[in-house]
């Protein structure tokens, strides 16, 4: 039997999409709607799970099955599903607050335990639904509704925090370059174990333009790098620049000036996260900052095979359980 | 009898033996291990102090007992923290190696107590040196003296199954299931228990030795089961009667962790246990799995369940079925980890934010447990709803005899997912059965996809709704299905005639010490009936009536007044409290003391 085909609209759900007019997320919403279809799953094999936020009202919106669940938490609910349902396909729909923040202890234990699910976690640096207050990734010094005077939080990068946590998929992308954003949700979604990707979402209303460097055509080539796997990182309008490694240190070379052998070659492969670390370092305005996959490794058990292989071992050499044979185990005696 | 010694000396192994070995004899048994939080708290010091109380005897019985007839001990802070325990005349047995000066000094006591006349006048006191005695029979076995002292326990152990006329050979069976891959070790525990025995019959210390005779059961094939291996087990039981796996998302906290540990031997049954990342992760995997179709459950004590209240009122909202296991501790904060309290209750009703009803129910006994957990099971799945069971410490660690059900008697649960109608009409995911359940239609059903969440439901679409009307019908639904169960549960029974002077109102594990007590006092003549209550949300729907035909109703509780609050408010029933907050069980005698004041003067028999 082949599957039906599906098309991007059958992955609508019949609720109104309410972000803002103009909002990134619908470029994101857009764009899995894109590349569902074009992995052979059906719809009703498909789970997303959200936190709370702009971003968490995702699920809704697609005509699979969802859970939008509370601030932080989608993946301890993803793990839960995901252990005793592998069958199923798993998004995490998450934000910078919700999985950065309130969510940061469950972020990390579920990139450790390499649960075979999807996280994307939309990264706008504000907090959108509670009107404007700053967040873990609000640049030092910037002016929100709570910090007036200018933020002294130290920002972290999803990025560093999931290498660090043993992340085996760890990649970024932007709202607006809808092209790439398809195929690293594509990847993250073809990887075996916990894939993060980080999306660069602008909120026009609380903090727009934030990311400008990034996401506008014209300043993106000089901002940003793409990373390709094998290949040299170049950037620059006519790909004059590029990245080379020296000592412990990355450091922006022109490519006139240096030997492309010279020259820092993407290993997305690579077990030893050293260097993605470092690429996951690169911000701007200092350094041009990377998008694309970052890692990807392969041959990492997942918690949900394991979870399952340890109850199939278990009926394998003690046999499928008893409770006739449970509860008289052990010292027993009889009366009358 | 009580066992007491220091963290380290084995007592709760000698008093679980001891309890088995007296079960096996047939007798009815009663449990209540006491120990402190601390893992070694500073040797030989009061503080670390682990005890241990069986009583086992040939009448039915349903406490660890009031009073003690034998308390052994294995130093000074032992004897000090336990003696007032002892009835006068009981017999005392002291480790006389265990009291040293040095032992005086941890013990902050001046002179050495055994040599007080006090002691000496108010009880049957037997010295035994216990070190010296195990050293020189353990010295074949090639150990280092440490290893060695280790031993003592099996010798006091031997010497007590002496006393009582016990049999050997069930801690034999269990030396060699536990020690069978050290054999020094196994051959040395033998003669420690063997010296101590024989000691027992050789020394003319104690002249005689005691005979309990077998107790009168229902018939049937019985074992010793602890409170939380039967819940644990009571949890197999119900995935495998409603034919699903299990997941069990958890946090290591006591009083509740052997619940996991217990568990986690079964994943030959279809289980899954999952140590999570903290007591919310633990909530929301449960709810994740439910939501997957499969069995889910939770368990932790007050402070983890504070911490699951967000979640729980999701589960809620959800309609998914769940269970969540408090077993109850100490409270407030972190409170008396180790020791047992009633106070959780209100929480279950009511910590959670907004209006989230969801049903309570509580075993009495450490062998209720394994029903509870069924019942707790088969209510979820009728209604879709997170039920709370509430567990206590006194009756998780405690243990009695359980006669083992047989398979065709428990009850079937039967559980069913919709299948797309293919109608052409949108599927309703909160469209009610007669239960006011909610279809449970899982991922991976085609046609059934639909979205959950903690906003507002609109009523049967499910569709996120701000509509105020709708918000009113929804809360009213939620709190009707719950209110509802109690259409399903037996009525309350009474123990005694249904109306008199006075009806004791108990729950949870407070069942044995009130029963007791009732008992007596029935047997005294006065005109008292018990009631124990095992459904809390919503309680049973003849208990108001019950209520009001007594002249007046005491509810002892191990709390400040929780359940007295709810019954007063729900029936309009004057009800008097009595309650203790001292991390103990009651005893027998006190809730005596308590009837005694209420009701007339007896009338003759």
């Amino acid at each position: 039997m082949s599957l039906p085909v599906l098309k991007a609209a059958d992955f609508a759900s019949d609720q109104d999409v309410r972000w803002c007019p103009g909002c990134g997320d619908y470029s994101i919403l857009a764009q899995m709607k894109k590349v569902l279809p074009e992995l052979g799953v059906p719809r009703e094999k498909i789970v997303f799970i959200s936190g709370i936020g702009c971003s968490s009202r995702f699920p809704y919106y697609m005509n699979t099955y969802g859970m939008h669940s509370i601030h932080g938490r989608a993946p301890t609910f993803a793990t839960g599903l995901k252990s005793t349902r592998p069958d199923l396909m798993v998004w995490v729909i998450t934000g910078d607050g919700d999985a950065l923040s309130i969510g940061g202890n469950h972020f990390i234990h579920v990139l450790r335990r390499n649960l075979d699910i999807n996280i994307v976690l939309f990264n706008n640096r504000i907090y959108g639904l509670t009107k404007g207050q700053y967040s873990p990734t609000s640049t030092e010094g910037q002016v929100t509704k709570s910090t007036p005077m200018g933020s002294i939080d130290h920002p972290l990068s999803p990025l560093s925090v999931a290498l660090a946590a043993e992340a085996t998929f760890v990649a970024r992308s932007l709202d607006a370059h809808v092209k790439h954003l398809g195929e690293v949700l594509k990847r993250a979604s073809q990887h075996k174990g916990t894939s993060l990707v980080e999306v660069y979402q602008n909120c026009n209303v609380f903090n727009d333009g934030a990311m400008a460097y990034a996401q506008e055509k014209k300043q993106r080539a000089d901002n940003v790098v793409e990373l390709e796997h094998g290949k040299p990182l170049v950037f620059g309008k006519d790909n004059e620049k590029a990245i080379r490694l020296v000592g412990t240190h990355l450091e922006i070379v022109n490519r006139n000036d240096v030997p492309d052998d010279d020259l820092l070659i993407h290993d997305e492969k690579d077990p030893n996260p050293s260097i993605q670390m470092m690429l996951a370092r690169m911000r701007y305005p200092e350094m041009p900052e990377p998008i694309g996959i970052l890692r990807d490794v392969d041959n990492v058990s997942t918690y949900d095979e394991q979870i399952n292989a340890q109850v199939d071992l278990a009926k394998q050499t003690r046999g499928e359980g008893d409770l006739e044979k449970l509860f008289h185990a052990g010292d027993t005696w009889v009366v009358g | 009898m009580r066992l007491a010694g220091d963290s380290g000396d084995g007592m709760q192994l000698l008093g679980t033996q001891l309890t088995n070995t007296s079960a096996l004899a047939g007798n009815d048994v009663a449990t209540f291990p006491d120990f402190p939080a601390e893992i070694r708290a500073p040797r030989g010091t009061r503080a670390g102090v682990s005890g241990f109380q069986v009583q086992f005897a040939k009448e039915e019985i349903f406490t660890p007992g009031d009073t003690l007839d034998a308390l052994v001990v294995m130093n000074p802070a032992a004897l000090v923290t336990n003696i007032q325990d002892l009835r006068k005349g009981g017999i005392l047995i002291a480790n006389e190696d265990g009291f040293t000066d040095k032992d005086f000094k941890l013990a902050k006591v001046d002179a050495n107590p055994l040599e007080a006349t006090v002691i000496n006048d108010s009880y049957r006191l037997i010295k035994v040196p216990m070190t010296q005695l195990t050293r020189t029979a353990v010295s074949e076995h090639g150990l280092s003296p440490k290893i060695a002292d280790r031993c003592k326990n099996f010798f006091a152990m031997g010497l007590v199954y002496w006393l009582f006329g016990r049999s050997l050979d069930p801690t034999l069976r269990f030396i060699d299931n536990k020690f069978g891959k050290k054999p020094d070790v196994a051959s040395a525990n033998v003669a420690a228990l063997r010296a101590g025995w024989a000691f027992g019959e050789t020394t003319e210390a104690f002249g005689e030795s005691y005979q309990v005779e077998a107790a009168e059961l229902t018939p049937g094939t019985y074992r010793n089961i602890m409170g939380n291996q039967a819940l644990a087990w009571g949890l197999v039981a119900a995935s495998k009667l409603s034919k699903k796996d299990l997941f069990y998302g958890t946090y290591p906290i006591t009083p509740a962790s052997d619940i996991l540990h217990e568990l986690t031997k079964h994943k030959n049954f279809g289980v899954r246990t999952f140590q999570a990342e903290d007591e919310i992760s633990a909530m929301c995997a449960t709810i994740g799995a439910a939501f997957g179709g499969t069995m889910a459950v939770t368990a932790s004590s007050g402070p983890g369940i504070a911490l699951k209240a967000e979640a729980m009122g999701l589960g809620m909202m959800l309609e998914l079925p769940m269970v969540v296991v408090n077993v109850q501790r100490g409270g407030p904060s972190t409170g008396l980890p180790t020791k047992t309290e009633q106070s959780d209750l209100l929480q279950a009703m009511f910590g959670r934010n907004g209006e989230s009803p969801i049903p309570v129910i509580a075993p009495r006994s450490p062998a209720d447990c394994f029903d509870m957990a069924i019942e707790a099971w088969r209510i979820a799945t009728e209604c879709m709803v997170p039920v709370m069971l509430l567990s206590d410490g006194y009756i998780a660690n405690g243990s009695e005899p359980w006669k083992i059900p047989t398979l065709d008697s428990l009850p079937q649960i039967e559980i069913q997912h919709p299948v797309d109608s293919n109608d052409g009409e949108p599927f309703l995911p909160y469209l009610r059965d007669e239960n006011m359940g909610r279809p449970w239609a899982i991922p991976g059903t085609e046609g059934l996809m639909h979205r959950v969440g903690g906003l507002e439901k609109e009523h049967q679409t499910g569709n996120v709704s701000y509509d105020p009307a709708n918000h009113q019908l929804m809360t009213e639904t939620r709190a009707a299905k719950v209110a509802k169960i109690a259409d399903r549960i037996p009525e309350q029974e009474v123990y005694g005639e249904t109306s008199g002077d006075l009806l004791v109102v108990s729950w949870g594990g407070t069942y044995g010490a009130c029963l007791t007590a009732v008992r007596r006092c029935q047997e005294a003549g006065h005109r008292v009936s018990h009631a124990h209550l095992r459904y809390l949300n919503p309680m049973p729907r003849n208990l108001g009536d019950l209520l009001k035909s007594f002249d007046r109703v005491l509810v002892p509780e191990l709390n400040m007044g929780q359940l007295r609050m709810l019954l007063r408010s729900a029936y309009l029933v004057d009800c008097i409290g009595y309650n203790k907050v001292q991390g103990k069980p009651f005893a027998v005698s006190e809730l005596i003391e308590q009837i005694e004041a209420l009701v007339p003067a007896a009338v003759a028999v």
